[in-house]
């Protein structure tokens, strides 16, 4: 076993932004990363798609540098972006040593003085961003719309993830600048703001520049947390028509929350059915029988619940309704007798090696920065690293057959069949038409 | 202390950063190897990188440097595909497969503690793979079945034409992964001769970069590949044939995609070869016209017009003459507009509006003073130096890099720029809804489109 870890030193400014720095003096670089603890989670029924029109207005313009957030960090070599998902957004630039000044005075302008350069057209123009970031991702993408009827399904109306991120359309054609703002004010200050800084910088000196930046702006409200129970009653089957030469089926789950007991259980039972060639479901339905031509599986961990999502593309030829049968006799033989002691063995070698792979960059998406950030927003505790790989080796057979049994169930489930047009009959049975958009 | 926030903070001198050192090794059976040591995380990356690619596929089996790609993970020895797959997973392997028009790359990353048994899997299944029938025969029809999944894909479909439409038949002329047509005819013999003649050790080029010395790493590949040997047979395919004609003309054609959201835009011409001393030239005015978030294409495109999600531009680079392409997905009712915004701006950057100052510093900070963040990881390290292979290029590369752009002046651009790019030679292709955007496309002044099919 390896022994890895990811230090770091934490303090809170007294506006309540935390500010985490991590050294690694490899690469003269340094990764500043921020999360705001806002995504669409915190979104309203029929005002949906703020937090991620938001990641583009952040890059508009501020107070005092009312232009774009782009020119100067790119004249300092910065590698920059943006990202919103249910539970949170994130920004994060990789500047060159010398620029650590820049990408700090950039961030804490757009925390603190957004609105005054918040223009009405600047709005506009980005709603249009969107909608065409919308058509491009979902709308004009085959299986583009499937995730927009699972949720659908798997939420009720009135859940924070009953809907995509990146919003309804028609939400989103509806904004009004005003609502906008009033948004911005309710979660983008240091209350509910985490900062990390990992890479070519003392400890000592990441302090006193965060405070320098940061430290007079309003703390603003905390946010209060979002929560929400749900369960699923029943089986629900459905069907939706798509531009598409192969059909899919897809089956989802709730599963528990991010870093809650059984969610390591759930990544590595998505790891033991679709992962690799030997992986269960690919062996069967790709290898052996060849009715499939893909299979996907993968525990989406959330912050205040979780989702199991597998997916299977027919091969030619074959219905759903045939493949589905098979993969719920696979399902049931992972939920009777759980893995195989080699087949953890294997997953578990995999789980360690991603945790060594993840410590290699210091920024971007998925890099220590942003691991830092995760285990502080979403866990309180940035100290987390090693004890989440722990979560996984002390994964055994029982544990991971236990959590399949739980929430692998067959009777609380949505199974949606993707088809070609006018092709109804070959998605699975008793399946009800839905259309999304 | 409070921050002054009347200007930006000034940033400082560049920090200095040493550049790997490679060091070059030739094994007895003629494999060229390169180290670089890269200690930060007990990690090493592979690369294997055979001469050859989508451009040495022999009519009429185009897709058949990708099938044999397919075909070396699906068994070595007493390893079936699935103990392949198994093998890998054990030591945390990150295998990958890369199908150029020049080359084809395996890749293998995993912990340093299994540096012995990843060298000498990727080397067993690189240089002996079991080419099996059955296996075979699933491997081809998956890339049909792929191929089909492709026609619904407008990117996919747009790369598929526009290829055709600026090479014609040359080899570079189609995607790796073939046609319907190609696919099916390729059968088991072809995939072996094909392995028989390029994958050899004289022929290839292996980099290595981890936590390890060079000696070390060094034993880790003489051990795993030096008992490959030269099949002594006459070689029946052979590496590209790099010339293309870089011959052209304005010209429209669409795809038509009946109910797309979007129009998915391609507009280029071939243009220069990845060794043309205006390389660094060619990268500022990419950096000025489409390469970044700021570029002209995109400023106009999608923060001034609101038309796109995104447009960008870029060299897709080869050993020979490679092409200059925008692409963007653009709202289907603003097709021809967008269009002829982007062909302005192209045109523009040919003739009336060279880079400013401004645009120039920008263009020459973002390639220079970012630089060494591509140096973290072993595998960018080891791909890095995978690229100074592929096209010839000497070890001190990385080090001249950024004086080199920095020597670039606003006159070098311009010159470069109309060396390789010719408005008059410009295609430009439109996959989308030929019924709504078809009366509009007569206001560009490129005559009636050509209708393409969209074929497999």
């Amino acid at each position: 076993m390896t022994d890895i870890d990811l230090p770091f030193v934490k303090r809170t400014l007294s506006n309540g932004l935390d500010v985490i720095v991590h050294e690694d003096h490899h690469v003269p670089i340094v990764a500043v990363n921020l999360w705001y603890h806002v995504g669409s989670k915190n979104e309203r029924p029929g005002r949906t798609g703020f937090a991620h029109l938001f990641e583009h207005l952040m890059f508009e313009g501020s107070e005092h540098h009312n232009a774009g957030y782009f020119p100067p960090l790119q004249r300092a070599g910065a590698l920059l972006n943006g990202s919103t998902n249910t539970d949170r957004t994130n920004y994060w630039e990789v500047v060159p040593t010398s620029a650590v000044d820049l990408a700090l005075w950039m961030e804490s302008d757009r925390m603190g003085y957004l609105l005054p350069a918040l223009t009405r057209h600047r709005f506009e123009t980005q709603r249009d961003v969107v909608l065409n970031e919308r058509r491009q991702n979902y709308e004009n993408r085959p299986f583009g719309l499937a995730l927009v009827a699972i949720l659908a399904s798997l939420f009720p109306p009135e859940h924070p993830y009953h809907w995509l991120t990146i919003g309804a359309a028609e939400d989103i054609r509806a904004m009004q600048f005003e609502d906008v703002q009033e948004f911005f004010r309710t979660y983008y200050h240091p209350a509910n703001a985490s900062l990390v800084l990992a890479g070519d910088i003392d400890a000592a000196r990441g302090f006193d520049l965060a405070e320098e930046y940061f430290g007079d702006i309003p703390a603003g409200p905390k946010p209060t947390a979002v929560q929400a129970d749900v369960v699923l009653a029943n089986e629900h089957r459905l069907t939706l028509e798509d531009r598409v030469e192969l059909p899919r089926i897809y089956m989802a789950w709730h599963s528990p929350a991010m870093f809650a007991a059984d969610d390591a259980e759930m990544d590595l039972l998505a790891d033991l059915l679709a992962t690799g060639k030997t992986s269960r479901l690919y062996r069967t339905l790709v290898y052996d029988l060849r009715i499939a031509v893909d299979v996907s599986a993968y525990q989406s961990s959330r912050e205040i619940g979780s989702f199991f999502l597998l997916a299977v593309t027919a091969a030619p030829g074959h219905p759903l309704g045939e493949v589905a049968s098979v993969i719920d006799k696979e399902l049931q033989a992972v939920v009777d007798e759980g893995p195989t002691e080699s087949e953890l063995e294997r997953s578990m070698a995999q789980a360690e090696a991603h945790f060594v792979y993840r410590l290699q960059t210091v920024g971007g998406f998925g890099g220590k920065s942003d691991q830092l950030n995760a285990y502080n927003v979403l866990r309180r505790d940035p100290a987390y690293f090693a004890a989440d790989l722990g979560r996984y080796r002390a994964a055994t057979r029982q544990t991971v057959r236990a959590a399949g049994k739980t929430y692998l169930r067959f009777d609380r489930r949505v199974v949606l069949g993707v088809v070609p047009r006018g092709q109804q009959s070959l998605s699975v049975p008793g399946a009800e038409l839905v259309s999304v958009s | 202390m409070t921050a002054d926030r009347s200007r930006l903070p000034d940033v400082g001198p560049d920090p200095q950063f040493t550049f790997p050192i490679i060091v070059r090794h030739t094994l007895e059976n003629g494999l060229k190897v390169r180290t670089v040591e890269h200690p930060s995380v007990p990690v090493i990356s592979f690369i294997v990188q055979v001469d050859g690619g989508s451009g040495s596929d022999p009519s009429p089996h185009e897709g058949l440097a990708a099938v044999v790609a397919d075909m070396i993970d699906e068994g070595t020895g007493s390893l079936s595909a699935l103990d392949v797959s198994d093998a890998l997973a054990r030591i945390g392997a990150d295998y990958d497969v890369d199908v150029g028009a020049d080359v084809t790359m395996f890749g293998l990353t995993t912990l340093i503690r299994f540096a012995d048994r990843g060298a000498s899997l990727l080397a067993s299944l690189v240089t002996r793979p079991s080419m099996r029938e059955d296996d075979f025969g699933r491997v081809r029809q998956l890339r049909l079945d792929r191929l089909r999944q492709l026609k619904d894909l407008a990117p996919a479909v747009a790369e598929r034409a526009f290829l055709r439409l600026l090479y014609g038949a040359h080899p570079y002329g189609h995607l790796p992964i073939g046609n319907d047509r190609s696919l099916r005819e390729i059968a088991l013999p072809h995939v072996v001769d094909f392995h028989e003649s390029l994958y050899r050790p004289d022929r290839s080029t292996l980099v290595v970069a981890g936590a390890m010395s060079h000696r070390e790493m060094l034993d880790v590949v003489r051990d795993a590949f030096g008992s490959w040997t030269v099949t002594q047979r006459d070689a029946s395919v052979s590496p590209a044939v790099v010339d293309a004609s870089v011959d052209g003309h304005a010209r429209l054609a669409i795809v038509a995609r009946d109910g797309a959201a979007q129009s998915e835009l391609r507009i280029g011409q071939l243009a220069a070869r990845r060794n043309t001393p205006d390389y660094p030239a060619l990268l500022l005015m990419n950096a000025v016209l489409g390469g970044q978030f700021v570029s002209r294409v995109n400023l106009k495109l999608r923060e001034e017009k609101g038309y796109t999600y995104g447009a960008r531009t870029g060299f897709d680079w080869r050993r020979g003459v490679a092409p200059f392409v925008l692409q963007a997905s653009v709202h289907t009712a603003a097709t021809a507009d967008a269009i002829k915004d982007a062909l302005g701006e192209i045109e523009g950057m040919t003739s009336s509006r060279p880079p400013s100052d401004d645009e120039l510093m920008l263009a020459r900070a973002s390639l220079t003073r970012g630089y060494p963040r591509n140096f973290e990881t072993a595998q960018q390290v080891a791909r890095g130096v995978a690229q100074l292979a592929l096209y010839d290029l000497p070890d001190t590369y990385f080090e001249e890099f950024i004086p080199k752009v920095n020597a670039v002046t606003a006159d070098d651009v311009m010159a470069a720029t109309r060396r390789h790019l010719d408005p008059g030679k410009l295609t430009s292709l439109i996959v989308g809804d030929h019924a709504v955007v078809g009366d509009s496309l007569a206001t560009l002044g490129l005559g009636t489109p050509e209708m393409l099919p969209s074929e497999s």
